[in-house]
């Protein structure tokens, strides 16, 4: 049977996988962009879950909402990535480091 | 949904239509005429205005709609006018950059105008879905807004950081909004608020919750140790940008923080003050430190921006309605500080480049002895020096947190204004007692200079008689 914790547990490693990918990640930005799909995602299983178990439709209706917004996201991210590989023929996350200070 | 229920999102409305219609409109505007367009987006903030100024609600009056997501309240109402006036004083300051850097472009005006609309849903959000979607709306036009050079290496390298960040800080403040969700079962501030009350709800998650929401909302206001993106995106984004993004989006993080902390987790005041402090704490002290290192104008003003949200927190970590009015007092004082030291940057860039070193401000008094004035003015707000708008700002956060019984915090507040001051004066210094590179006056347009004034006298004026402002800050909270 599966409970409540199940679900969190799973949302709670998925979402730490999302944020390890974002700060180990030093190659390629595109990586980036799917962790925090990744991320989102992970969030709408808590969702998803605590309205199954609490009864509650609310949280339901906030994925839609969420899930809206991340392809409004992505493909703003994916818009800014490309005008960042025509100025600098790259999308190496090191590359990266031309503001400092 | 009854009339009644949309008469009071009429604001949000029309700002809405008017971003739709500035945008259609402007397909059809050759680039000649681009001034059309600004002037279709002040009008915009002008009706926006008189539309919210229409139904200013008493103090202590709330007004429910929309089943509960969106709240109509002196608070909101007085933010938002604020936040129409600083973006008219933004609009105006752009246009003379945009125009000069070859920018002045329909898509400026638009995103301006959607990320407003961003800010005025957050300002009126009654539940965790409103909340969010106001911060996104506000959070996409502006990363779109910072890479509106497409041709900047800087431009772009600053968007992506900038996305990426504040992806990040959304989908931390999101997994919190969900673990409270989970606690307490409602998407409303004031159900969670009443359950919190009622002492409902599992303490780990709640616990976990606040600690995820605290974080997303110190990504946001950009405090230590979540400050990184801040001296970048404004380093990186075009001057015009960096100043929308230092002066009005700050009066939406104030938003933010209260809707959240106040009106849903004022149950779990203890928790979230101690976590406070520490963001409070930091910032004051890294930011201003970390200003006095830099040599690019941009980056100073950004590590101040760091330091002055540590200031704000500090008013609002005391969790009392003084509290709050007066870190809504600094934020306000803030917007209309920024602004103003954004746009002598703006004015000082006269060249074919953006003047973001120290050393362009060289002998500013000798060209422009009017404009080194408002900026002499404006520098010793920030700094907090008496009489001017900084100095009662201060006051107030300073005075709520000792009232709060945080002695040790604001002393610490009181020093490292004292440290601040050092780079805003070595700025004064440069411009009254270094003799300029080029002597030459430098020229702005009438509307340019005419709102500089305006915005100079303001942080005078506004500190000579602050108790108007402070009591209209008071009466959002009564």
């Amino acid at each position: 049977m599966l409970t409540l914790a199940h679900f969190i547990t799973l949302g709670a490693v998925l979402f730490c996988i999302s944020v390890a990918g974002i700060f180990l990640n030093r190659r390629n930005v595109l990586i980036l962009l799917m962790c925090i799909e990744l991320m989102l995602l992970a969030v709408n299983m808590n969702f998803v879950a605590f309205s199954r178990f609490l009864d509650n439709y609310d949280g339901q209706v906030f994925v839609f909402f969420i899930l809206t917004v991340a392809a409004a996201e992505a493909a703003i991210g994916l818009a800014i990535l490309v005008v960042l590989f025509r100025n600098r023929q790259s999308i190496n996350v090191e590359d990266l480091a031309d503001l400092k200070g | 949904m009854t009339l009644a229920e949309l008469n009071l999102a009429l604001p949000e409305i029309f700002v809405l239509s008017a971003a739709c219609v500035v945008m259609l409109a402007d397909l059809f505007i050759s680039d000649e005429r681009r001034g059309l367009t600004h002037l279709l987006a002040v009008l915009t903030l002008v009706f926006a205005s008189i539309l919210t100024l229409r139904v200013m609600l008493p103090p202590g009056e709330v007004l429910h709609a929309f089943s509960g997501t969106f709240v109509r309240d002196r608070f909101g109402d007085v933010l938002k006018v604020f936040s129409y006036l600083t973006l008219a004083a933004v609009f105006v300051y752009a246009k003379h950059y945009l125009r000069r850097f070859g920018l002045f472009k329909g898509e400026f005006y638009t995103l301006s105008l959607f990320a407003l609309l961003g800010i005025m849903v957050m300002i009126s959000s009654a539940s965790m879905i409103t909340v969010y979607l106001g911060l996104e709306l506000l959070a996409l036009s502006t990363y779109a807004l910072v890479a509106l050079d497409r041709d900047s290496r800087f431009g772009s390298e600053a968007a992506m950081k900038y996305f990426i960040l504040g992806s990040l800080a959304s989908g931390l403040l999101l997994y919190g909004m969900s673990l409270i969700y989970g606690a307490t079962g409602s998407l409303e501030l004031a159900v969670i608020s009443q359950s919190l009350a009622a002492g409902v709800g599992d303490s780990m998650l709640l616990t976990f919750g606040l600690v995820f929401v605290v974080t997303g909302i110190a990504f946001k206001l950009g405090a230590v140790p979540f400050h990184m993106w801040v001296p970048d995106v404004y380093h990186g984004a075009p001057l015009a940008i960096t100043l929308f993004i230092a002066s009005v989006p700050k009066l939406a993080g104030l938003a933010l923080a209260i809707r959240l902390l106040d009106n849903g987790l004022i149950g779990l005041h203890q928790d979230w003050q101690g976590m406070l402090v520490v963001l409070a704490a930091l910032s004051l002290v890294l930011g201003n430190l970390l200003a006095i290192a830099q040599d690019n104008i941009k980056r100073m003003l950004a590590y101040s921006t760091i330091a002055h949200m540590g200031f704000m927190l500090l008013g609002i970590l005391a969790g009392t309605p003084e509290g709050y009015a007066a870190a809504m007092f600094y934020a306000i004082a803030y917007a209309i500080m920024s602004a103003g030291a954004f746009a002598v940057v703006i004015l000082v860039s006269s060249g074919d480049r953006e003047a973001d070193r120290l050393d362009d401000y060289k002998g500013l008094a000798r060209r422009n002895p009017w404009h080194a004035f408002l900026m002499l003015m404006i520098l010793f707000s920030l700094a907090g020096i008496p009489v001017f708008l900084g100095f009662f700002a201060k006051w107030q956060v300073i005075a709520a947190s000792l009232q709060a019984g945080f002695v040790g915090l604001s002393v610490l507040a009181v020093l490292s204004a004292v440290v601040g001051a050092y780079y805003y004066l070595r700025i004064v210094k440069l411009m009254y007692f270094d003799a300029p590179e080029d002597s030459a006056p430098i020229p702005a347009p009438v509307d340019f200079r005419a709102m500089l004034s305006i915005n100079g006298l303001a942080v005078l004026a506004l500190g000579v008689f602050s108790g108007g402002l402070i009591s209209l800050c008071v009466s959002a909270f009564a």
